[in-house]
């Protein structure tokens, strides 16, 4: 969807704003913010895909006044609610009022590092050959889809070159939507900055995104 | 924000969906054994283990996992090097995708949107803004994390640094260096 989150490009924002000796966590909500969402995550109800997919959704004007804790926070609740574990009264309340849906698993402080360390690998085998080869010319869609999509505005239309061919991984615009893992064979797609941005894009720049094979068609040689 | 957590987390347990000590686990994890020292360890083997960087530049997740640095956002890494003619920079338009497995959790101005918004298209001007100012002909490269991969920067050895041993020179990786926000530090900046 053409979100707030798809910033690429988008101007107003401002100067960056590094801290120095910036602290792992500015407050102890972020902690317990970060370890829930993950340990939400491993009931294994939702993929990372559908979890940005309902940060994406928040409405553009909480989502520029969030910062990222508050962001999984508010998507977390969404799922949360969504999937039939927990009512809005029981967030507003603080309380649980009644059993909600089972959960397939619950990760207990045993299993923590384990998980951690396994990760959750989304590298898939896929049967077809890739469509492109390294070195070839390609030309990114343009599409407004109203789901999830990993195709960022400043991106499509644009004429690229294929770097380097990734291997099958899941399609993340199906697998936030619940329609399976469907997976794709990837490529780093590199434009010149002067393709996305306009002839008086600084020259010396290059741009490359990580593109699945329907994002892409072949481009006429120029 | 602390309440509505707070609410969250009691809300969780009560129902028996989430385990405390596990999230104190998760936090414990990121707060104090992963971080970017993970990641200044890969590099400096790199500067000084020819072998283990080309296996780097091939196979970066294998070669980092025989460092012992896997799991969450590094399932799939890739490893990129800073040349004299190029510069890489790192960043993640559409969320916050980082490699937590060599840098730890990132930091608030990776994931914010002035960060997030000017990193494909004024790569010059946020460089400055961390006071970085590179030549005018030194190419530029972003590499914006669209997908499951994570990239590592693999800055520029420092002049001067002939003769190091692999753990001092660590001590000269940043951060920053490892997004591409800076450079390596130079020896008399050591810490």
């Amino acid at each position: 969807m053409n979100g707030p989150h798809d910033l690429g490009g988008q101007m107003g924002f401002g100067a960056v704003a590094p801290e120095v000796d910036e602290p792992i966590f500015h407050a102890e909500w972020e902690k317990r913010a970060l370890g829930v969402t993950l340990a939400a995550g491993a009931m294994g109800h939702w993929t990372i895909d559908e979890s940005r997919y309902a940060r994406e959704c928040l409405h553009p004007a909480d989502y520029y006044a969030s910062s990222y804790y508050e962001i999984w926070t508010k998507a977390l609740e969404r799922l949360l609610v969504r999937h039939g574990f927990v009512t809005e009264d029981e967030l507003a309340a603080g309380r649980a009022h009644g059993a909600g849906a089972t959960p397939k698993r619950v990760l207990r402080a045993a299993d923590v590092p384990g998980a951690l360390a396994r990760g959750g690998p989304c590298d898939r085998a896929v049967a077809a050959a890739p469509r492109f080869s390294s070195g070839a010319r390609v030309q990114t869609r343009t599409m407004h889809p109203q789901g999830h999509t990993r195709l960022p505005r400043y991106a499509r239309g644009k004429v690229g070159v294929i770097e380097a061919v990734r291997g099958g991984f899941v399609f993340p615009d199906a697998n936030a939507h619940g329609a399976g893992e469907a997976p794709q064979h990837l490529y780093t797609v590199v434009f010149s900055a002067r393709e996305l941005w306009g002839e008086a894009a600084d020259a010396t720049l290059s741009v490359s995104i990580d593109a699945w094979e329907s994002y892409l068609e072949p481009a006429d040689e120029p | 924000m602390t309440a509505r957590v707070r609410a969250l987390e009691t809300v969780l347990a009560e129902k028996g969906l989430i385990d405390p000590a596990a999230v104190d686990a998760i936090v414990e994890t990121y707060e104090h054994k992963v971080g970017p020292k993970n990641g200044a360890r890969v590099v400096a083997r790199a500067w000084t283990d020819p072998g283990f960087s080309e296996w780097l530049q091939n196979d970066a997740t294998a070669a980092i996992a025989s460092l012992g640095y896997t799991g969450r956002q590094g399932e799939h890494m890739q490893a990129v090097f800073n040349s004299a003619d190029t510069h890489n920079l790192v960043v993640c338009t559409l969320c916050s995708c980082y490699p937590w497995s060599v840098l730890g959790l990132p930091p608030v101005w990776y994931k914010s949107p002035p960060y997030r918004s000017r990193a494909v298209i004024d790569p010059r001007g946020v460089l400055e803004e961390f006071g970085l100012k590179l030549p005018g002909e030194t190419a530029i490269r972003v590499w914006d994390s669209t997908a499951e991969l994570r990239y590592l920067v693999v800055p520029l050895r420092p002049p001067g640094t002939q003769g190091w041993a692999e753990e001092a020179l660590a001590g000269l990786v940043t951060r920053d260096s490892m997004i591409g926000t800076g450079l390596a530090l130079a020896p008399e900046a050591a810490p």
